[in-house]
């Protein structure tokens, strides 16, 4: 009855079989497909974001040089750190990504279609989170030739990386609320100016012993210090000058904190708030 | 259950506006129904609540027999949609977007490669190769929009003007489209501000302003209440015009339109423009109307630039529809 129309093979839909949650890892897996397909088309944007954080790196150890305070070698120090505040910079790339698709047209297609709702979401999430780690392997490879090294075992390792990706998986959802909430560019460039103080109001580059009282205090229990302090100690970068705060000494656990409480909250306002777009 | 699509009351505001104001439309299964309005009549709006990107604040919304909030999913795998705007990925070739679409369609990998390459050969992009959709013209996006829009051969498609700027081939390909779609049996609801489009296509036509149907029916029908075709005569003399507009009605009907030739902008249905020296008045019948036109101004001795004869344009259809309605004259006035 189609052959004239569409082809003989105009095929029914749904007709893979599989179950809901099947399915929905498929629409994923396409999802994500499509973001690795933009990145196949963009090969100097996907570079530049690779190199970005390694000019910071190197701006700061070679430029700026050495916070005082700090004893022995300020790369041990600053890598680190610098590996934290890539996490939390990451923010700032998914909003950026969030706004300008949710402002394409081909949005109002996939919300027409019978797919998981969403699948959008965890497509931008795998590949900004592959994004981040294929950063996050440049920086150590490049700390590693500017004299960081770690001291711990590659079980410490893996936990440092494992915990700054889930900084960035916190930085993730937190984007994604926040660019939804924004909605359009131009908010969007006011939330990502915000993003630098919390990122420079960190222990990434100076210890808060060398800032005022209330700064410090504010310092130390900023999520991306508590980040910082934890990697540090897992890589056994120890500069001797770990605050004696509440929240310094319990850094680790506050890097853990932090990001699942961010995750908790934000991670199901953003698919709530996806869901609702159409009202 | 025979109609594919039925919207009882719909209402939507955007703050004080109300986009939709208690929409009405009903279209039988295999048939293409037109919705036909001016600028911010609710078209769009309309299209999007049926196709379940928005929700209607009141109303019943059945698709295919399935309800548009309750069901939605349903909805959408029984629809396609051709929106006012582009929906498809600025950034992939015309390939990509196909076969992600058909995967999203759940065709599995392989169909929905395969199924990208037929569309993109029915469509005419064959040979756009790697290209991003954004280098293409904007009548081959139209094409690839279509193409997305029937991955899967839909029980309901949706068109909101579907072959706005697109060239008179892309047009037609369009309106070649949709006719073999309605032959394999999906319904086609499609919004257009040609009236020409609409006739061309549509079975039954709802006019809608104000976010409400204003007149709904066959074609047929519609053209019996508007007056169907209107000839135009554009006199060389401007101060030939009124002549010229009283003895129109007496050429154009035959014997039963011979009783008003009281002139201008009557009951009859002539209208004169002085500024383009133009005088207009609904016929029955083309060709007749169109040599006695020519005889009558020859035996007055008035001499004319132009005469055509030509379907009442969407604005005459409101104007009428509407007489009496000044604001909403008005308002059509300044939509123009
Ligand atoms: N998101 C929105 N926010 C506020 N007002 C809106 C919104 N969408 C539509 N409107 C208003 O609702 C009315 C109907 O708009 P709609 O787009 O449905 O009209 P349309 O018939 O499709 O017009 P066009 O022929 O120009 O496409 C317009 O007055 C429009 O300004
Ligand atoms: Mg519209």
């Amino acid at each position: 009855m189609s052959a004239t129309t569409t082809g003989a093979t105009a095929p029914p839909a749904d007709t893979v079989n599989g179950s809901r949650l099947v399915l929905a890892l498929t629409d994923c897996w396409t999802m994500t497909r499509r973001e690795l397909a933009h990145w196949g088309r963009q090969p100097v944007q996907v570079l530049v974001g690779l190199f970005f954080p390694v000019m910071m790196l190197l701006m700061f150890n070679y430029l700026i040089g050495g916070g005082k305070g700090i004893t022995g070698d300020y790369a041990e120090f600053l890598v680190p750190g610098m590996f934290a505040l890539t996490m939390v910079f990451g923010l700032d790339a998914t909003m950026v990504a969030v706004t300008t698709d949710l402002n394409k047209g081909v949005v109002d297609r996939f919300r027409s279609m019978p797919m998981a709702n969403g699948a959008v979401l965890v497509g931008r999430s795998v590949a900004d989170m592959l994004q981040s780690f294929a950063s996050l392997l440049v920086m150590m490879g490049v700390g590693l030739t500017i004299g960081w090294r770690w001291h711990g075992s590659l079980a410490a390792v893996a936990g440092a990386v494992g915990l700054l990706m889930l900084l960035r998986f916190a930085m993730l959802w937190l984007g994604i609320h926040l660019a939804m909430v924004a909605g359009r560019p131009e908010l969007v460039t006011a939330v990502q100016i915000l993003v630098w103080p919390v990122g420079f109001l960190s222990n990434a580059f100076t210890v808060p012993a060398n800032m005022p009282d209330w700064l410090g205090a504010a310092v130390e229990w900023n999520p991306m210090s508590a980040a910082a302090t934890a990697v540090r100690e897992l890589f056994g970068n120890d500069p001797g000058v770990a605050g004696t705060s509440w929240a310094a000494e319990h850094a680790m656990l506050l890097a853990v904190l932090w990001p699942v409480a961010l995750v908790a909250v934000f991670l199901p306002l953003a698919v709530r708030r996806f869901g609702g777009l159409s009202r | 259950m025979t109609d594919a699509i039925v919207v009882e009351g719909a209402r939507k505001r955007y703050g004080e506006k109300r986009a939709l104001d208690g929409l009405d439309l009903v279209a039988a299964r295999g048939t293409v129904h037109g919705v036909l309005g001016p600028n911010g009549a609710g078209k769009t709006t309309a299209v999007r609540i049926m196709a379940t990107l928005l929700r209607a604040d009141e109303g019943r919304v059945e698709i295919a027999g399935c309800d548009a909030r309750r069901q939605a999913r349903e909805v959408r795998r029984r629809i396609g949609l051709l929106g006012q705007h582009a929906a498809v990925d600025e950034e992939l070739s015309g390939r990509q977007n196909l076969e992600m679409f058909g995967r999203l369609h759940h065709l599995g990998a392989r169909r929905a490669g395969v199924r990208a390459d037929e569309l993109l050969a029915r469509f005419g992009l064959a040979d756009t190769g790697r290209k991003a959709v954004k280098q293409y013209s904007g009548g081959m996006r139209r094409r690839l929009d279509l193409a997305a829009s029937l991955i899967t051969e839909p029980e309901v498609l949706f068109l909101d003007e579907p072959t706005t700027g697109l060239d008179p081939r892309g047009r037609a390909e369009v309106w070649e489209s949709v006719r073999s779609l309605v032959g394999g049996g999906t319904t086609v609801l499609l919004t257009t501000q040609y009236l020409e489009e609409a006739d061309q296509l549509a079975d039954r036509v709802s006019l809608v302003d104000h976010g409400r149907v204003i007149a709904e029916g066959t074609t047929d029908d519609l053209k019996a209440r508007l007056g169907g075709d209107r000839i135009d005569v554009v006199v060389r003399d401007g101060a030939e015009l009124v002549r010229a507009a009283r003895l129109l009605p007496g050429a154009v009907g035959g014997t039963d339109a011979l009783g008003g030739t009281d002139g201008v902008g009557g009951t009859d249905g002539v209208t004169v423009d002085a500024d383009r020296r133009l005088a207009s008045a609904p016929v029955t019948d083309r060709m007749e109307a169109l040599t006695r036109v020519v005889r009558a101004l020859q035996e007055e001795g008035i001499e004319a630039e132009d005469i055509a004869v030509r379907r009442p344009t969407l604005d005459e259809v409101f104007l009428r529809l509407t007489a009496g309605r000044t604001e909403d004259q008005n308002r059509m006035k300044e939509a123009v």
